[in-house]
């Protein structure tokens, strides 16, 4: 059964198409399907030809944009832009058959519930049982205990456990001991969505923490004691260290901006024991914009070396992977060499203080580089903290603004380290290029919604509910 | 001449090495007349042995009375020596720069090299045009090997004997020698067994304003077309560059006296230009700023990579007017001695299986490079680090290597020899114990009686010791033309060289050690599947009862 928007009795398949190559002259002839999940191209065989029948698959909610060219000799040409950075590019015979692809396509490329995504009609050949497991090879409290946590320092706290501090926070929370139930609630109503300072990761051998929360709303000259004491706790729960490093992954402007709209960044002197640091990684407007420039550098036909390298550059696409490595790489020596607590914020706390967070434990933590580690990484610091998928990854016809390759970049961070280290991870690059493929397929439920509250509700609507790690466990 | 005249202070004590990913070393400096010898305190055990003609520019330093001096190598390291003493590192560093500016050949170090290995094959004879020409005769009988030139007087700097076609004869070869710069008249490069199309390269034709013409060339090069069909005419130089060059007395093939033949202008860019690309990408690497837009705009105003580029796309279009037009083709640019070889020695890869077995590669480099007359002497006289006015200095030879890199790293199955392998070669060509690189021609060679004085680099690499260390454990041995791709986002950047001293390879060298043993075990597991698959039949033929329903 498929949750299927009728487009009536257009679902017959158009003959005669050809597939252009986008950097040469060729072309393939075939036949284009429609189904509810995807657009077939199924080359036509030939006698001649040595890969008859080669077919391309392309997942509706891969496509993220379909556009209609001018009525050209040969036909009337389709250019279709996917979200994994595919590009296809047919020409349909006859213009009423372009156009009813193109309306089509249009209509299922925007879901507009969640029921409607491919995650709830996806039916592989798995019993109840062996999808329940699936949903439990990853479990965090298990991972807070590897780390050595609850310790005499850190405590579970149930103070969100109904979501009632912070939605886009999981329910779980770790908070150091002399954190009270006032002190959390009064910090959390001090920070940009009621994201208040919480422990992501325990670094056992200089009992260094890593906590991650977004920015205070200071304003100007605003102050909160329980904020104030939340950070002195963490502060006290390391006694190795005098004082806990505040990384605000910002540009040190954007920090300041946000003064005037009454948030802003932690002022050293309300803060005893702590050092501020700006790392400036740019907005996710800038990032979206980046990836704007570098797809279209990368897609021109007959590029020089000269026009190549500089549009890269102009791109920045490079730059920002840099700076997002760099900011890894200085929490990681703070924390590592210098045994100090770290707390990372940007704005909201849910892009680049995940980019932050997630990589620097990368670069610590040898388990997060195998490949169950690297899934509970990306389950800690990403699903379960609230990034953004469903806006970012525009799963639904969302907001333009929100979208962003925030979750792309952190993947491309952790390949160059993969070209760098080659014997340090025990996953390939195929390992993030499937990951990267899923977080847009929707084809599983891991990504699906921006928090843990919202996936919950969907996991009550439907039965349908894969789990991505069994199906990699598997490969 | 003595060296010792040449040396002020031949050795200091308490010199202080500082070495790229190396810890710092305390030891005794000595100079020798070819070397810049480093042995440590501790135990003797000699840290550094530094040819002088690998030394490129020295620059000196003082704080207080200790002397700095940075040595800059050709083969892109730099090194630095702390010397007690104002007056001795003084005399250390002019004695360096007159020891590392010798102009005579025969001063070099080859000249005195005895060799610690045994020589069992010498490597002066493994390549030589009579033995190239066997495998040729075995192909096709239309070409014959002519001595016009066995004193060099024809052409001087092509090899004594050269292949032409069968019916032209040696008179024909002195007139065309006559009309081509430097009296390089055509000769063939390579022969394309598939379809028996070939490959020639020349000098330019020494046309003029006169529109001067000479119907023996003509003859020579209408004899490689089958009836009926056209060849190609490769020019490295734009249409411009080759209309002005005939007010210098050269000019190029005009189509009314070479009607059978079309031209294409490929231009390629001349030794000048490529050094300061050279210069500059190395400039780039070298740059501790650590900022990404500094480094692709650095990376991108080198042009460096717009030559890899450029050179592989004209091999690329002289191999598919073999292969794929079946026709034959004649690549020159001015004189025929840089440009020209990059293009007929690259399509050789593409075209030519055997060129990317170790054998086949030290054949093309002997035949294409070195018997074809590529000036090495001149051209790898300075690397990126010469401080002096560039003169005839170019990297001609490694761009060609850059260019045979970027293809093994595209078809890492098809050669049969490493990266380091080109590493090896950029290196002996501009600084080496070997003779195999000096000189700028056969006749130099020679005159200099380099096969009886020195000893051959591939004497030493043929070793099977040397080459296990150079092959690729990835080789599986096809007969493909392989058509490497020379979209911009295809080539990289020639890390093994150019980063080599900046970026420490240590955890690439241990995945690369990883990966040969990973490829022997699984030789070795298969082998003992086959053994005990061997043995289960001789088992089943024995007993009746064993054998499988």
């Amino acid at each position: 059964m498929c949750h299927l928007r009728s487009f009536g009795d257009k679902c017959h398949p158009v003959e005669q198409v050809r597939l252009l190559d986008r950097f040469s002259n060729k072309s393939t002839n075939g036949t284009l399907y429609l189904t509810a999940t995807h657009l077939i191209f199924v080359e036509s065989s030939s006698n001649n030809s040595t890969s008859a029948g080669q077919e391309i698959w392309i997942l509706h909610h891969h496509i993220a944009s379909v556009e209609k060219l001018s009525l050209t000799t040969t036909g009337c040409p389709l250019v279709i832009q996917c979200r994994n950075f595919r590009v296809v590019h047919f020409v349909v015979q006859r213009e009423r058959d372009c156009h009813d692809i193109y309306s089509s396509l249009l209509r299922l490329l925007r879901p507009v519930s969640y029921e409607e995504l491919y995650a709830f009609s996806y039916n592989p050949k798995q019993n109840d049982q062996q999808r329940e497991e699936g949903w439990q090879l990853i479990d965090l409290g298990a991972e807070f205990e590897r780390m050595g946590v609850p310790c005499d320092q850190w405590q579970l706290t149930d103070v969100n456990r109904d979501y009632k501090v912070c939605e886009t926070y999981p329910r779980d929370l770790y908070v150091p001991i002399t954190a009270s139930k006032p002190i959390i609630v009064g910090s959390s109503k001090f920070r940009s969505k009621g994201r208040f300072p919480v422990l992501t990761y325990f670094y056992q051998e200089k009992k260094a923490a890593v906590c991650r929360c977004s920015q205070p709303l200071s304003g100007f000259s605003a102050r909160c004691l329980e904020d104030e004491s939340l950070l002195q706790a963490i502060s006290k729960a390391n006694h190795n260290s005098r004082f806990v490093y505040v990384m605000d992954t910002r540009p040190k402007l954007n920090a300041l901006a946000n003064r005037a709209a009454g948030k802003g960044y932690e002022n050293e002197d309300n803060y005893s024991n702590i050092r501020f640091q700006f790392v400036g990684i740019e907005n996710i407007h800038v990032m979206r914009t980046s990836l704007q420039k570098l797809l279209e550098v990368i897609g021109t036909r007959s590029l020089n070396m000269s026009d190549y390298l500089v549009g890269l550059e102009s791109s920045g696409w490079l730059r920002h992977i840099k700076a997002v490595v760099d900011a890894a790489i200085f929490l990681t020596k703070a924390v590592t060499v210098e045994g100090a607590s770290v707390l990372v914020h940007c704005s909201d706390g849910w892009d680049r203080t995940a980019q932050v967070c997630s990589l620097g434990a990368l670069l610590m933590d040898p388990y997060y580089r195998t490949m169950k580690g690297f899934m509970v990484l990306i389950e800690k610091d990403w699903i379960s903290f609230g990034h953004k998928f469903a806006d970012r990854c525009d799963q639904l016809d969302g907001d333009p603004k929100e979208v962003s390759p925030i979750f792309t970049q952190f993947l491309e961070c952790v390949w160059q380290l993969t070209e760098q280290f080659p014997q340090a991870f025990e996953f390939s690059e195929w390992f993030l290029l499937q990951i990267h493929e899923h977080v847009h397929s929707c084809q599983y439920g891991n990504f699906l919604g921006n928090n843990q509250r919202q996936r919950e509700e969907l996991q009550h609507v439907s039965l349908y509910k894969k789990g991505l790690q069994q199906c990699l466990n598997l490969c | 001449m003595e060296f010792a005249e040449l040396i002020k202070t031949p050795r200091v004590d308490g010199v202080v090495l500082h070495r790229p990913f190396m810890p710092t070393v305390e030891g005794t400096l000595c100079l020798t007349g070819h070397h810049l010898i480093l042995s440590s305190r501790q135990d003797n055990t000699e840290e550094l042995w530094l040819l002088h003609s690998n030394i490129d520019s020295i620059e000196k330093r003082f704080v207080g009375s200790l002397g700095t001096i940075i040595v800059k190598c050709k083969d892109l390291r730099v090194i630095q020596l702390d010397i007690p003493g104002m007056e001795e590192c003084l005399n250390i560093a002019s004695s360096i720069e007159a020891l590392s500016t010798l102009d005579s050949v025969s001063l070099m170090y080859p000249f005195f090299y005895r060799p610690m290995f045994e020589v069992i094959e010498d490597g002066w004879n493994s390549f030589l045009p009579e033995d190239a020409f066997k495998d040729l005769e075995s192909m096709t009988d239309e070409w014959r090997l002519s001595d016009v030139n066995k004193d060099f007087s024809v052409c001087p700097s092509y090899p004594p004997l050269v292949a032409v076609p069968k019916d032209i004869d040696d008179d024909t070869l002195r007139k065309a020698a006559t009309f081509r710069h430097s009296g390089r008249f055509p000769v063939l490069s390579y022969y394309h067994k598939k379809n028996g199309m070939v490959m020639m390269r020349s000098g330019q034709p020494l046309t003029g304003t006169n529109g001067r013409r000479c119907k023996e060339d003509e003859k020579l090069i209408n004899a490689t077309l089958r009836p009926g069909k056209r060849g190609y005419i490769i020019d490295t130089r734009t249409i411009n560059v080759a209309q002005q060059a005939k007010a210098r007395g050269g000019g190029f093939e005009s189509e009314a006296n070479y009607p059978q033949w079309r031209r294409i202008h490929k231009a390629l860019e001349r030794s000048n230009v490529l050094q300061e690309s050279l210069i500059k990408l190395v400039e780039a690497c070298n740059d501790q700023s650590h900022s990404m837009d500094r480094w692709l705009s650095k990376l991108e105003a080198s042009s460096w990579q717009t030559h890899v580029k450029e050179i592989l796309t004209t091999a690329c279009l002289a191999a598919q007017c073999i292969d794929r037009e079946g026709a034959s083709v004649l690549v020159h640019g001015t004189e025929g001695t840089d440009s020209t070889l990059q293009v007929t020695s690259l399509a050789q890869i593409i075209l030519d299986p055997a060129c990317r077995t170790i054998r086949g590669f030290q054949g093309l480099v002997e035949r294409e490079w070195l018997q074809a007359g590529h000036p090495f002497q001149q051209r790898c006289a300075q690397s990126a680090y010469s401080n002096s006015k560039p003169r005839q200095e170019s990297p001609v030879f490694l761009l060609f290597l850059d260019c045979v890199w970027q293809i093994l790293r595209q078809f890492p199955c098809s050669f049969e020899f490493s990266e380091s392998f080109l590493v090896l070669l950029f290196e002996h060509a501009y600084a080496s114990q070997f003779g195999t690189f000096l000189g700028n021609s056969t006749a130099e060679r020679t005159r200099l009686s380099l096969p009886e004085k020195t000893v051959s680099l591939w004497s030493w690499v043929n070793r099977p010791q040397e080459l296990e260390r150079l092959t690729n454990p990835l080789y599986e041995a096809n007969s493909l033309v392989i058509w490497p791709s020379v979209a911009p986002q295809s080539l990289l950047l020639w890390e093994g060289v150019f980063l080599r001293w900046n970026r420490s390879s240590r955890c690439l060298d241990e995945a690369y050690e990883e990966m040969v043993h990973i490829i022997e075990y699984n030789k070795e597991l298969q082998n003992k599947v086959n053994s005990l698959r061997r043995q289960l039949a001789q088992l089943e033929t024995e007993d009746p009862l064993l054998q499988t329903p």
